[in-house]
Formats: structure tokens, C-alpha cells, sequence
């Protein structure tokens, strides 16, 4: 590899010649300040607060599109560039709604943190305020632009990353505006609910439809049975909102939390995860077996499944029919479990606990009902559990571990890996395999899933029938893999799609991450950890020995895709126009 | 002025040769915004996500470049064009009061429609005839040496 030499206020770093300046930077332990930069999504130059001093150079320089040169000398830090950046915020803050007490983001804001930082305490450039609506229509997402400072994160994400495009930027100059076409809402764009937009933001422009008010109400209803379940994801996550390092697993917490909140049942969505291995697993043999549209392509994620319906409705035949585990596990509580507790269906409240906002779509889908009434009643996002939380007072950190209620509760490791990217092919694996050879796998880990390499591919034998299958994880990397498995260059038996880059743990409803940390680690990987360590901390970690699981297919359902099965767990899919034209 | 189905399916067909020769150049873009624009008079979304799927470029930069240069519309341009010019001469000659009359008699603003498709407003700057200021084009007709009072005869011709 080239390198370079080239001092940074003074010290003398080396390093690969493809470097920028912030980069270089870092190598010297100096953060440039940035607001518009985001490691490997946006790097533009636009925001003017990663200026540096180069000497020789005619004017300061944006570092985070500035390349590096031999012998070059930067200063980072002196009296003319924070006097630069404390105007450039002074302008942004001009154009802002600077409602700081009442917006999602305070505490957790990068342009706040920055202004802090920069000792900006005054307002001197207010002026004319650009045009700005806030769009709440759609059931995930809400698009405030009084807060937007144009850096254009979101449009990166959204488009660059996940190859969607449903916002963007249009106008020029002071008109310049985020979002959809012809001042549209999201709710009729293409957007497919991610919320990789509401990660990338660094202010209050993007958040959540909050659901929590729906929640207090239920749990305040004395004629409600509130339950509630957290998918696999939430407890690598949560964590991270009271303070406690990325990648920390707090099962136990979140549950003692969740019974302290009031919820009368804490069920687990990785049961459902288990529960989706029996039905995917034996729904994929059969479409082997039978002939059935193959590559069969796993539907646990709703951003995946509505992206499939708009861009690539060709392939709406090769999604599994399996409900995604939160809505089995719903439909699961509103029959059996209102049997068993004899509590009368329409008075019981399902809450998901979810690291996503498309669940919160996913959820009103009308075809996602039995008997007229909708699987799941509210979805709530980590963070709105986490303001739950801290609300109610719960010392979260100092809690004592608990565990899950009976008859909904146990998983296995299988279970809980759904939440990192290929977790859903090892898990299915892992039960296929034995199913089909009938022997024990002893080696359960199938390490040619895992990682956050974009597309990934194996090849398992099953007593001599090869099965070719490929993970996919944002929906960039989706287009890619079906466009190659389209063009006849690839075939495949099985494939997982996860709609967020790693998956679940990574999922737009998961804490945010400032663009600073986010330049050291790579979070995905940092979060799944979380859940292997689970896993390999369990004694079972095959879907098929959870004994709740094979109960509830004795005493209930039969067994896996039985008629029973079909009516309450499976579901079917529309092609969805990209726009809807009104 | 509606196009027929034909006429219509015509235009998309150029446009589509245009892309299939073009798509493959660098920047082809904005060349193939300006085609789409100078066959139908604007970019409806229909054409924006007929190139988006051809370019394989998200509509909504399609409709970020669209908005960003003057030279695209994103509505449909009436059966007669008014340009009333506010270049220096015209506009110390009175142009504004013409073109205030204008938007009156016609209950349009600037760079919009009259419902019935008929005339369209648009922004203008110097027609290179300043001895006739003010003047005003409707398609390829020029008036010159105007009076407010004067445009109500003359929209009545068309």
C-alpha cells in the first residue's frame, strides 16, 4: 500500500495515500469536527465544519473530501478556523427550528453537541427562515424540515445506500429542500418504512411516529391484558440508550423493565422466531419437494417485503408466505394463548417491542389480522421503549435479570440470531439439516452467513442434494443479488433479505450512533456480537427443541403448515405501485 | 391542445431511442431530460420514472436536477406561451404593469397554466426587440410599444 507523510497540527502521521485529511486526522487522535460527513454514506464537503488550514493552500479546506499529500501541513485547530466554524453553525442556526427542550433528538442532537462545543451563544444572522412543512402521514416515519439543515444524510442513505430514492433534494439555493417529489408525503412515495434515514440524521428532522401514547393508554385501560414482546435485536440494543457499551447483551433487564412498566404478559419474539424456522423450514422442503417457486426468499422483514411489492414485484411468488415471527406471535396470542388464559380476544393488546419502523407499517396491514382483529395493536421502536423506561424512573442499568412468561417465552439460540444478518439462514439451517439427514449437526455455526459482507453465499449438502443459498442485507445489496439472480448468473435454492445493512440489530429503530463513533467501529458487527454470544450460551440452539414451541404445535396447531397453521401464521403479498398518484 | 394516443405513444418512442443511444455516455442525464422536455413541453412523473427505470437514476434526482434548472417544467405549457419581457428596458417602460395585467385577465401567476390549457405564463427577460419596450411574445407573435390597456384586445385574438 502507498503511504504518505504529512504533519497535523505538528504531528507526524503516516498513512495510505487514499486518505482524507479527516481521516489522516484521526490516525493523530484529532477529531475535525463534521455534521454533513457519514463514514462510507455521505462524504460531500458540504456543511463547511470539517474545514481545515493547509498551508498553501488559497482558501480553508473541507478535510472529509480534502485527499492527503506527501509532506503536506495542516492545522486543525487555531483562532481563524473556529472563529470560521462558529459562523458556519451561527448560519445553520439561522435557518433552524431551535426548539431544542421539546425535539426528539435533544441530548442526542450533533448540531447541539457542536454548538456547545463551539460556545455558540447567540443567534446574530436570524433572518428570512426557509419554507418547511412536517410530514406525518406515514404510519413509520415523520419528516419535520423546520429542523433540517440540508446536510443531506437521509438523501444518502436512502438512496445511495439503500438504492430506494424516495427523498431527495430539489430547489436551489435558500429554497433548497429535503424530501419526496412534488412536496409529497412518504406515506405515497416509495419509501419503504426503514428508517436508515432517521439513523443517518444528525438533528431532529427525522424521527419515529411515536406510538407511546397508544401504549399508556392501554396500559392505563383496566379492561385491556396488555403483552407485550421484544424482538431478538432489542436486547443487543437497548443497552446502549441508559449508557452501557454497543454491543452489550441486556436480556434479562429488559424484561424486569418491561413487567415493571406494567405490561401484564412479557412474551419473546425470538419464540416466534423459533416458531417461523418450523413453518419457513418445512414450507422451503416442500417447494423443493414439490416444485414450488424457487429461490425461496425469507418475509421477516417488512422494509424488505414492501421494497419486493414496489420494485421487484416479479419475485412476490418466491416470498415465503410465513407472517414475519412478531405477527405469528401476535395472531399466536390473540387464539391460543386467549384460550388458554380464557381472556376474551378482542380485550387482549399486543405491543411489539421492535429495532425497526417499517414493523409499524407492517403492522396496519389489513391482511395481517385473524378474525378482524389485527395481530399486533402498537409497535414501538428501542428508543420509544427506552424513553418509556427512563420515564417510569426505572434504574435500568442496576436492575435485576429476569425471565420470560411461560407459555410464549423460551427460545433457542437459533431464535435469537434472527437479528443479525444471515441469522435467519443459520437458523433455518440448522433445522433443515436435521430434518432432512435426520442426524445431529454438531457443528450448528455456519460461519459462511455470518458477517457484514454485503451478499453472502454457501452451499450446504443435505445427504447429497446441494443447497445453494445467498444472504443479502440492505436493499442495495438486495437489487444486487436479484438482479444477477434475474440475469440467470446466479441460482439459488434459499435466500435471505434483511431490508437494513446488518440486518436487524442495525434497524431504524435501534439507538442512534453519532457520526464520530460510528467513524471507529463498525456497528453492525459490534451489535450482532450481542446475539452470537447468546447463542452460544444456550443449551439448545436449534428451533425445533424448543418444547414451547413443539406444545404449542401438540396442543394447537398440529403441525407446521397445517391448515390451522396456514390461517394464523402465513399471509400473502400485492404488488405496490412506487408512487401513489392522488 | 390534447395529444392523441398516437401522438402521444410517438413521442415516448422517440424518447426512448433517444435514451438507448444515449444512456450509456456519461452525464446522460440531463441530455435526456432536455429531450423529454422539448417533446412533451414538461416533465410529467410518468416521464420521470419512465427514465429513472431506463437510467437506473432514482426519480427523486431526476426531479432534484428538474427543479434545480430554470430551463425544465414541471407542468404542462398552455397552447400559446405569453412572455411578457422585465428586461431593463421593458421593465422601465412599464413591463410590470403589462404583465400584472396580463396575470389579471388571465387569473394565472407566473410559470403557471390557465385550467382550460390555453395560455401559460412565462418568465422573461430580454427579447432583443428593447426599441419596441415593453414587449410581449405569445408563441411567435411579437408585441411591442405596449399599454396595459392594449392586452385585453390582444389575448381576445387567440
Amino acid at each position: 500500500m502507498n503511504t504518505v507523510k504529512l504533519t497535523i497540527d505538528g504531528i507526524q502521521v503516516e498513512v495510505p495515500a487514499n486518505y482524507t485529511i479527516l481521516e489522516a486526522a484521526r490516525e493523530a487522535n484529532i477529531n475535525i469536527p463534521t455534521l454533513c460527513y457519514l463514514k462510507d454514506v455521505n462524504q460531500i464537503g458540504a456543511c463547511r465544519l470539517c474545514l481545515v488550514e493547509i498551508k498553501g493552500a488559497r482558501a480553508l479546506q473541507a478535510s472529509c473530501v480534502s485527499p492527503v499529500g506527501e509532506g503536506m501541513e495542516v492545522w486543525t485547530n487555531n483562532e481563524k478556523l473556529r472563529k470560521a466554524r462558529k459562523i458556519n453553525l451561527e448560519l445553520i442556526l439561522s435557518n433552524h427550528n431551535r426548539e431544542c427542550t421539546s425535539c426528539v433528538r435533544s441530548g442526542n442532537c450533533e448540531l447541539q453537541q457542536l454548538c456547545k462545543e463551539y460556545g455558540v451563544d447567540q443567534y446574530p444572522f436570524d433572518g428570512n427562515k426557509s419554507e418547511a412543512t412536517i410530514d406525518e402521514i406515514s404510519p413509520s416515519i415523520v419528516r419535520d424540515n423546520t429542523k433540517c439543515i440540508s446536510c443531506r444524510r437521509c438523501v444518502a442513505a436512502c438512496n445511495s445506500v439503500q438504492k430506494i430514492g424516495a427523498i431527495g433534494v430539489a430547489k436551489r439555493g435558500f429554497n433548497t429542500t429535503v424530501g419526496c417529489i412534488f412536496g409529497m408525503s412518504l406515506a405515497d412515495s416509495p419509501c419503504i418504512n426503514c428508517g436508515q434515514c432517521i439513523l443517518a440524521c444528525p438533528v431532529g428532522a427525522l424521527h419515529e411516529k411515536d406510538s407511546t401514547a397508544d401504549v399508556y393508554a392501554a396500559l392505563n385501560d383496566p379492561t385491556k391484558h396488555v403483552v407485550v414482546q421484544p424482538a431478538p435485536a432489542v436486547r443487543a440494543t437497548l443497552g446502549e440508550e441508559f449508557g452501557m457499551e454497543i454491543g452489550t447483551s441486556v436480556t434479562g433487564k429488559l424484561v424486569s423493565a418491561l413487567r415493571r412498566l406494567g405490561f401484564d404478559k412479557v412474551f419473546d419474539t425470538d419464540f416466534a422466531a423459533d416458531l417461523t424456522i418450523m413453518e419457513e423450514g418445512t414450507e422451503l422442503l416442500g417447494r423443493l419437494k414439490n416444485g414450488g417457486a424457487l429461490p425461496m426468499i425469507t418475509s421477516c422483514s417488512p422494509g424488505w417485503i414492501k421494497y419486493c411489492e414496489e420494485f421487484y414485484p416479479e419475485f412476490i411468488p418466491n416470498l415465503s408466505s410465513c407472517k414475519s415471527p412478531h405477527e405469528m406471535l401476535g395472531a399466536i396470542i390473540k387464539s391460543y394463548y386467549a384460550e388458554k388464559a380464557g381472556i376474551d380476544p378482542k380485550d387482549i393488546y399486543v405491543v411489539s417491542i421492535m429495532p425497526c419502523t417499517a414493523k409499524k407499517f407492517e403492522a396496519g396491514r389489513e391482511e395481517l389480522s385473524v378474525n378482524g382483529l389485527q395481530d399486533v395493536d402498537a409497535v414501538l421502536t428501542v428508543r420509544e421503549l427506552a424513553s418509556m423506561i427512563k420515564n417510569a424512573g426505572i434504574d435500568f442499568k442496576r436492575l435485576p435479570d429476569a425471565d420470560f412468561d411461560s407459555v410464549l417465552g423460551e427460545s433457542t439460540g437459533a431464535g435469537v440470531i434472527f437479528g443479525a444478518t444471515g441469522g435467519v439462514m443459520e437458523a433455518a439451517l440448522r433445522t433443515v439439516y436435521e430434518v432432512v439427514t435426520g442426524n445431529t449437526l454438531e457443528n450448528v455455526e455456519f460461519a459462511a452467513v455470518r458477517g457484514t459482507d454485503g451478499i453472502k453465499e454457501a452451499e450446504v449438502d443435505l445427504n447429497g442434494t446441494k443447497v445453494r443459498v445467498a444472504v443479502a442485507h440492505g436493499t442495495g445489496n438486495a437489487k444486487e443479488l436479484l438482479d444477477m439472480v434475474k440475469r440467470g448468473e446466479k441460482d439459488y435454492q434459499f435466500i435471505e433479505i434483511m431490508g437494513c445493512p446488518g440486518g436487524c440489530v442495525t434497524g431504524g429503530g435501534t439507538p442512534i450512533v453519532d457520526a464520530t463513533t460510528l467513524s471507529y467501529i463498525d456497528l453492525k458487527a459490534e451489535r450482532a456480537k450481542a446475539l452470537y454470544s447468546e447463542d452460544a450460551g444456550k443449551a439448545k440452539r436449534k428451533s425445533h427443541e424448543n418444547e414451547e414451541v413443539k406444545t404449542l404445535y401438540k396442543e394447537f396447531l398440529g403441525e407446521p403448515n397445517s391448515h390451522k397453521a396456514h390461517d394464523l401464521l402465513h399471509t400473502h403479498y400485492i404488488p405496490r405501485p412506487k408512487y401513489i398518484k392522488k | 391542445m390534447a395529444l392523441t394516443k398516437e401522438q402521444i405513444a410517438a413521442k415516448y418512442a422517440e424518447l426512448e431511442a433517444y435514451i438507448s443511444e444515449n444512456k450509456d455516455m456519461d452525464g446522460a442525464l440531463i441530455p435526456v431530460m432536455q429531450k423529454a422536455q422539448e417533446l412533451f413541453g414538461y416533465l410529467s412523473l410518468e416521464t420521470m420514472e419512465l427514465i429513472s427505470e431506463r437510467l437506473d437514476v432514482p426519480v427523486s434526482e431526476i426531479y432534484g436536477v428538474a427543479t434545480f434548472y430554470a430551463l425544465f417544467s414541471l407542468t404542462p405549457k398552455g397552447e400559446y406561451v405569453i412572455s411578457v419581457c422585465t428586461g431593463t428596458a421593458c421593465y422601465v417602460k412599464g413591463a410590470q404593469l403589462v404583465l400584472d395585467e396580463v396575470k389579471k385577465q388571465l387569473g394565472i401567476g407566473s410559470g403557471e397554466t390557465t385550467p382550460d390549457g390555453k395560455f401559460s405564463i412565462q418568465d422573461t427577460r430580454c427579447l432583443g426587440c428593447c426599441g419596441l419596450a415593453p414587449v410581449m411574445m405569445i408563441n411567435n407573435d411579437v408585441y411591442g410599444r405596449l399599454e396595459p390597456a392594449d392586452v385585453k384586445d390582444i389575448l381576445a385574438k387567440y
